[in-house]
């Protein structure tokens, strides 16, 4: 059966697993779970396979179908359509793949965990929602994948909801996220005021007809392009609305790996790419979208630098690493920008995944500076941990190195203070380097610091071993794609997603050549320069130390969650407290309500006192009744009768 | 003959007697009674015009006045057994 010509096939199966364990799971052996689970998001992950392989048989032509309506109204036509194109094949293969590998770590990582049945659930339900959103073929449809990610991600990271942090932490995702979803309306709006029609194919059409606005131009195109943006800062972590992300952690680690490092978050990076022709005729929303992410890239890692909660150096390096694929698509590179998204939901994964690990090791500590030397009792996670870092920290021929060289190659070429950008690029590239291998010798060198008797060191199953295996290889040898490029080869990554972003970042020519493998070198030197500072720094005999200066600053993340506390939440919360609540809510809207009862409760009391129970009292209510309906049916025929009577005189 | 304006203010005297008679007086059968001259009152005016509509009427209003009757006089020999009275004033259990 061609799955392709049944593309629903792929996101179905995953949402049929969800609804299979959420309803009868809770009284299932967690055996039965697990086959479920595995097994619809196998089952997908090798149809997708298929589809790829039948859209290459095909050529590569993109591939679109209307499977039903879904909103029809007057010529405005929403249907449940899928596309399936160059970026949706990177992004599917991304989704389903890892998605699957997290899901066999999660059932030895999950296994001793209460609500064991909810978690699948919710899992499956999440690869439903992501696969929707990267296969729709218009915005409101992708839309319903991009909160329904959300509402997964809420519940996720709310997973132990008895925990007062985690439930905190996932109403924090959820409300930052409608900040960004808001603008992303908008965006839509405008787009469909615009062109009155949400599709991909008209709505870009439409865009390429149009003429590009001007740098500093406010038009339609900027305007809507910024909304999106809007929308993805929110989803995809990015100044301002990242707070919510290191906060995710909450979650279960597995829930880090595949929904706040791998694919969820960059489903923001995906609608920018997805939406090239827009923000390529809306140079000044590029120009925000470059600058927000070199921000991001630099704030974030900046922050990852002290971190000692082994999750939260992961978080802040996925913010940063987001940060880098947005500055690739500011810069026009999308192709690099999505080469990044697949190379870090690789080794980013691999990262959580090991972390997972070694936090299962540890027996549930999170604290690095309780942790070291460890590599010698947990081989396969240290190894495994190992590759991820060397790949984030981009030396060759790991995954990171060609995606990020792609990133600041491109940035560095970029009119408009592109220069600037690679600096910064580069610093953040130092600053990676320094936290992941900081994080590697407190983690798995240097002396114990935790308490041999209490903390009972194992290595994890071999459900959790393997795929970390898997991803280690693939974070090994998923760059490869662009090796070429260093003997002046093709990047096959760019060629191939070069049909959906038009050529704009091909750059030939000797000169650009020899430029992009004396950056490459300066890259592979900033993460040798953070290697060594880490290394000089961490290994040996080290303590925690005290928090002063910079230090303090950068452990309490610049201040920035109580900034927000003090300038938005404090006060929304005493507006909704003192206004809405005791003022609107009780006078206002109460006060309404009781008063209509009141009312009506002293009028009845007055009017009750006509009921006598007299029988002939009664009897001349009626009879006067009955005499004012005569008087108004017959009061235009006594009228004329009147006027004679006041005219003529008394007769 | 004699002309219908005759009959009509005839008609109008007794449903005013019938009225006055229905408000003012105590007993029951009294208003009773002053019912039964309120519908014949009317069927006096139904017939006085001399056309079919007005006759055939008539003979509903007799019909209903039957039911009613069987009705009526039931509740006041109840009345009667239970208050040892016809006076209407005694009759206000519905009072508040």
């Amino acid at each position: 059966m061609p799955i392709l010509e049944h593309l629903w096939i792929i996101p179905l199966l995953p949402l049929l697993g969800s609804a299979i364990n959420g309803l009868l799971g809770a009284k299932w052996p967690n055996k039965i779970v697990t086959s479920v689970a595995l097994g619809s998001t196998g089952i997908s992950f090798v149809c997708a396979l298929e589809a790829v392989r039948e859209f290459f048989v095909s050529g590569q032509v993109p591939f679109s179908k209307e499977f039903f309506d879904w909103i029809v109204a007057g010529n405005f036509r929403v249907g449940f359509d899928l596309q399936m194109d160059q970026l949706t094949v990177v992004m599917v293969l991304v989704v389903t793949g890892v998605g699957f590998l997290i899901h066999i770590y999660s059932v030895g990582y999950m296994a001793h965990e209460g609500g064991y049945y909810r978690f699948f659930s919710y899992l499956n339900l999440f690869m439903f929602f992501m696969l929707i959103l990267v296969l729709a073929a218009n915005f409101p449809l992708l839309f319903v994948g991009w909160e329904g990610v959300g509402l997964c991600s809420y519940l996720l990271i709310g997973f132990y909801f008895l925990k007062q942090s985690a439930s905190d932490a996932g109403k924090k995702a959820f409300i930052v996220n409608r900040i960004g979803d808001f603008g992303f309306m908008l965006g839509m709006f405008l787009l469909f005021r615009t062109f009155q029609s949400l599709d991909f194919a008209t709505v870009f059409d439409g865009v390429a007809k149009m003429q590009p606005d001007a740098m500093g131009q406010f038009g339609t195109l900027t305007i809507a392009s910024l909304l999106l943006f809007m929308g993805a800062t929110g989803k995809s972590a990015q100044l301002p609305l990242y707070v919510w992300l290191p906060d995710a952690m909450e979650g279960p680690t597995p829930v880090s790996a595949l929904i706040h490092a791998a694919t969820m978050v960059t489903a923001g990076v995906y609608v920018v790419a997805r939406a090239h022709v827009l923000f390529t005729h809306a140079p000044t929303a590029m120009y925000v979208v470059a600058i927000i992410g070199c921000a991001t890239a630099i704030f974030a890692a900046s922050i990852g630098l002290v971190q000692s909660d082994i999750k939260k150096v992961l978080a802040y390096s996925t913010i940063s690493q987001l940060g880098y694929m947005f500055l690739a698509c500011g810069v026009g590179a999308f192709g690099a920008g999505i080469f990044h998204l697949m190379t870090h939901a690789f080794f980013k994964a691999l990262l959580f995944l090991s972390a997972g690990s070694v936090i299962h090791a540890m027996g549930g500590e999170q604290d690095m500076w309780r942790m070291g030397g460890l590599a010698s009792k947990i081989r396969v996670t240290f190894w495994c941990m190992l590759f991820g870092t060397i790949a984030i920290a981009g030396f060759v021929p790991f995954a990171g190195f060609f995606s990020k060289d792609a990133i600041l190659f491109a940035a560095y070429q970029s009119e408009n203070g592109g220069r600037t950008l690679y600096g910064v690029g580069l610093l953040a590239a130092i600053f990676t380097s320094f936290y992941m291998f900081r994080l590697i010798w407190l983690t798995f060198f240097g002396e114990k610091r935790y308490d041999e008797h209490q903390v009972h060191v194992h290595e994890s199953p071999r459900s959790m071993t393997v795929p970390l295996m898997i991803l280690a290889l693939l974070s090994l040898v998923g760059g490869w794609f662009a090796a070429p490029t260093l003997w002046g080869g093709q990047n096959y990554f760019a060629d191939f997603v070069s049909p959906v972003f038009g050529n704009s970042e091909a750059a030939g020519g000797e000169a650009a050549h020899s430029l992009e493998l004396s950056l490459s070198f300066v890259a592979v030197l900033a993460a040798t320069i953070g290697l060594i500072v880490a290394w000089r720094m961490y290994s040996g005999k080290v303590n925690e130390g005290t928090y002063t200066g910079l230090r303090k600053i950068l452990y309490h993340k610049y201040y920035v969650d109580e900034l927000y506390q003090a300038v938005i939440v404090g006060p929304l919360v005493w507006l909704s407290r003192n206004i809405f609540w005791k003022i609107v809510d009780v006078g206002v809207i109460d006060g309404t309500v009781n008063g209509i009862a009141h009312g009506t409760q002293s009028a009845g009391d007055t009017v009750r006192h006509t009921q006598s129970g007299n029988v002939r009292s009664y009897a001349v209510w009626v009879i006067i009744g009955a005499i004012v309906i005569l008087a108004i049916i017959f009061w235009p025929l006594w009228r004329p009768a009147f006027f004679v009577a006041s005219s003529g005189g008394v007769r | 003959m004699v002309p219908t304006n005759y009959y009509l203010v005839l008609s109008a005297i007794l449903f005013g007697l019938g009225i006055v008679a229905f408000v003012f007086k105590r007993n029951i059968i009294t208003m009773f009674m002053a019912i039964e001259l309120m519908l014949n009152a009317v069927n006096l005016a139904f017939v006085a015009f001399g056309k079919p509509d007005g006759q055939v009427f008539v003979l509903f209003v007799v019909v209903v006045a039957a039911a009613e009757a069987a009705v009526g006089l039931g509740i006041i020999i109840m009345t009667a057994r239970n208050r040892r009275s016809l006076n209407v004033e005694r009759v206000d259990l519905m009072k508040l």
